[in-house]
């Protein structure tokens, strides 16, 4: 570790907190209906829309109705996105003639960009269309983060309001997220990509005669345009098979710097917006100072394992940490930067190839999964699943004194804890589950391209990964088989849908209450008790539930390295 | 359930427009108009020739050339199209080797370019890695200077000059913050061409 590397650290975290407020201020204008200067633009189109869908803007919905419409929207989306796969080799804007997507593969990627995962079973540019890649991929960046910004504002009113019945109307939330949020800084971030080297073009791939006399077929295509919204809508799906470590996809140190800020940008915003809701800010940096602890946590330890690098390598005499699957223009500190940020939302994009990192590296990782993705998280999805926490929090502090918990002056009854056990629980049971079953059969072994305990976290990553809709991978694994195509569609079903329904009916159920005043046996939630409070139990809702796992997988190959052991 | 339909729909379809059409269109024309060659690739054309791009590694054998690091690319084997084969810098193709740190293929791999350097001291990491991308276009400046004798010995240069044109194609970090200090290989080697041809 060096003090370059702190010092970048510490410079990306600063501009994170400087950006959150601004963000959620403006969130909360657009989600109000406020006036903002992009409404001037967007309005009549905002209008347009809904008189086409026959939506009335200001009738709002129950929470079933919300959930119902939520669950329409990502079922045409995913029967669309299968269909623009399977058809993609009669459709225009194919330069490089790619053929249709196996019905398997396409049924996996579907779900895994409709989901939000974009868990990639195929390499973008042996695979897909520029028309795929646009009108198929790129949308579902945007309108399934948009669905996560319009779930945790559901979640939020049923904070905010008192004896409502109603918590929105999705189609509103859903289509401002896009038009107001994603869509301008999507603009702005891809023009700046492009500055910095990323290609945006419609031309086909470009052969080149290198110096040495040999042809380079180089892929091309319009990055620039998917990577601005892979990012700030925490999707992650690359337009290339190596993600955002491709030059192309990550041309320099500064296009690196702003692909991560781009990445918790929206969760940092969330929490401010959760604030101004509930009309206390302190509310908001509670949940934040928690996040923000996970995350340099995470990010200290991921950086010092890579920086004391592999010992098995050091003893063939190489130095420097752990380059293995890195890129010289991020170096060590900014691999482990990113490999931390990605994993702590439900991003999934990458940098550095995660197969490669040092076991302790891999375990942060996938702690950072395991934990529900709430550090900073998806958009939106971050948001609510940090409140379901805040939930079990406030229910075991009133355990421990015999009272019944409240937060946010709400009262947390057997019906909420209830709910939201069930949503936190559909997270091991798919994680685990799966990785059994995988294990023990012929196709899940057969995916696996290490061997000895890396191999178990190769199976351990996967479900992990597309359970808590991140997408990142342990890349080895060979997913493209139907076996994996499947499970780990389903795990990604689970892992989405499993977890919000539920959560909007206690959105739904908190929305109907009153307030209860704060009396001095109010346990407050904007102070350092709490957020202490709030981190154990997130720590020990996953760390216990997922340490046998761990031992078997990363814990067992870090004392196989230092013992100097290969498989 | 089906009052949602007609909404889901539509919406789909016209935020469909808007987000995987005109945005995407939009955004590759105003980079064609501000910024041609990045939109086109950052190709690198040499007397009318594309010999590659500024971003995109190649793959160096010749000893008269700076060597790259090593890369994990493949491609369809041309023979049997259910197995790949290893082509180093495929740019259709990006990805990296994927082992793990106890990987026997890994160790066995790294230890075969460490004994073909020879004894020069503590190897800079990224000089026998590969990259994540395959397409790495970069090494450290530690990497590359490992490679001066054989680069001066191949080309009739002094080690002295040699060291004076890495020097200046040497890109610190930006605004001495972010990222680390790195040379270009293909750059170098495009340099190195012009200043001191080889006899061919």
């Amino acid at each position: 570790m060096t003090f370059q590397g702190w010092i970048q650290i510490i410079l990306f975290f600063v501009t994170v907190i400087a950006i959150a407020a601004p963000l959620g201020a403006y969130m909360e204008r657009v989600f109000d209906g406020k006036n903002t200067w992009l409404r001037r633009i967007f309005a009549p189109i905002e209008h347009g829309l809904y008189k086409l869908a026959g939506v009335s803007p200001e009738v709002e919905q129950d929470w079933v109705g919300y959930g119902l419409a939520m669950l329409m929207f990502s079922l045409a989306g995913f029967v669309s996105l299968y269909g623009l796969q399977r058809l993609q080799d009669l459709l225009p804007l194919n330069p490089q003639a790619m053929s249709a997507v196996p019905t398997d593969l396409a049924f996996n990627t579907s779900i895994s960009f409709v989901t939000n995962t974009n868990w990639q079973a195929y390499g973008g540019e042996t695979t897909m269309s520029y028309l795929t890649q646009m009108l198929g991929l790129t949308v579902h960046n945007f309108l399934s983060a948009a669905t996560g910004i319009a779930l945790a504002l559901a979640l939020i009113r049923g904070f905010s309001r008192q004896g409502s019945a109603t918590i929105g109307n999705f189609w509103v939330d859903m289509t401002r997220a896009t038009l107001y949020v994603l869509l301008p800084i999507s603009i702005v971030a891809a023009l700046f990509f492009v500055f910095q080297g990323v290609p945006q073009t419609l031309l086909p791939s470009v052969e080149a005669t290198t110096l040495e006399g040999s042809k380079q077929l180089i892929a091309v295509g319009p990055v620039a345009s998917q990577l601005a919204i892979k990012l700030f809508g925490t999707n992650g799906g690359g337009f290339f098979n190596a993600n955002s470590a491709h030059p192309f996809e990550n041309p320099t140190a500064l296009s690196n710097f702003v692909e991560m800020v781009l990445i918790f940008a929206l969760g940092a915003g969330m929490t401010q917006l959760f604030g101004r809701m509930v009309g206390s800010a302190r509310q908001g940096w509670a949940l934040f100072g928690a996040m923000a602890i996970l995350f340099l946590v995470g990010a200290g330890t991921l950086y010092w394992a890579e920086a004391a690098g592999n010992p098995e390598l050091a003893a063939l005499g190489l130095s420097g940490g752990n380059m293995e699957g890195k890129e010289v223009r991020f170096g060590i500190v900014n691999s482990a930067l990113f490999a931390t940020i990605t994993t702590d939302t439900s991003c999934g994009a990458v940098n550095t190839m995660h197969d490669s990192l040092t076991p302790i590296g891999g375990l942060v990782t996938l702690v950072n999964m395991m934990l529900g993705e709430v550090i900073f998280g998806g958009v939106g999805s971050g948001l609510y699943g940090m409140l379901l926490f805040a939930i079990i929090a406030v229910f075991i502090a009133g355990l421990m004194v015999g009272r019944t918990p409240e937060y946010l002056g709400k009262k947390i009854e057997a019906r909420e804890v209830k709910l939201t056990m069930i949503a936190i629980l559909c997270l091991p049971l798919s994680i685990l589950g799966f990785s059994a079953i995988a294990t023990v059969s012929a196709p899940g072994l057969s995916g696996i391209s290490n061997a000895g305990p890396h191999g178990f976290d190769q199976i351990l990553y996967a479900y992990t990964s597309a359970t808590a809709n991140n997408g990142s991978a342990f890349a080895g694994l060979s997913a493209n088989t139907f076996f994996y195509n499947l499970t780990i569609g389903i795990a990604m079903i689970i892992g989405r849908f499993a977890f919000i329904v539920p959560m909007l009916a206690v959105a739904g159920a908190l929305a109907n209450k009153g307030l209860v005043p704060p009396s001095l046996g109010t346990f407050p939630t904007d102070g350092g008790l709490f957020v202490g409070l709030l981190i154990g139990v997130i720590v020990i809702v996953g760390g216990l539930t997922f340490f046998p796992a761990l031992a078997l997988g990363p814990i067992a190959e870090h004392l196989a390295m230092i013992a100097g052991t290969s498989y | 359930m089906f009052a949602h339909f007609r909404p889901a729909i539509v919406l789909l379809m016209t935020l469909t427009i808007i987000t995987g059409g005109l945005y995407p269109l939009g955004v590759t024309i105003l980079a064609r108009m501000a910024a041609p060659n990045n939109a086109e690739g950052s190709l690198l054309i040499v007397d009318g020739h594309i010999i590659g791009s500024h971003l995109i590694g190649q793959n160096f054998t010749d000893p008269g050339y700076f060597h790259g690091r090593p890369s994990a690319t493949t491609d369809v084997d041309p023979d049997d199209a259910t197995k790949t084969i290893a082509v180093p810098y495929n740019a259709s193709n990006s990805g990296g080797s994927n082992l793990g740190p106890t990987s026997k293929a890994l160790l066995d791999r790294v230890k075969e370019d460490a004994d073909k350097l020879g004894n020069i001291g503590l190897i800079p990491a990224d000089l026998l890695t590969t990259s994540a991308s395959g397409l790495d276009p970069h090494l450290s400046p530690a990497a590359i200077l490992t490679q001066v004798s054989r680069v001066a010995q191949a080309r009739g240069m002094t080690e002295q000059d040699l060291r004076l044109l890495i020097e200046r194609h040497i890109i610190p970090r930006w605004l001495g913050l972010l990222g680390e200090p790195i040379v270009n290989v293909l750059e170098l080697n495009v340099a190195l061409d012009e200043i001191a041809p080889k006899s061919r």
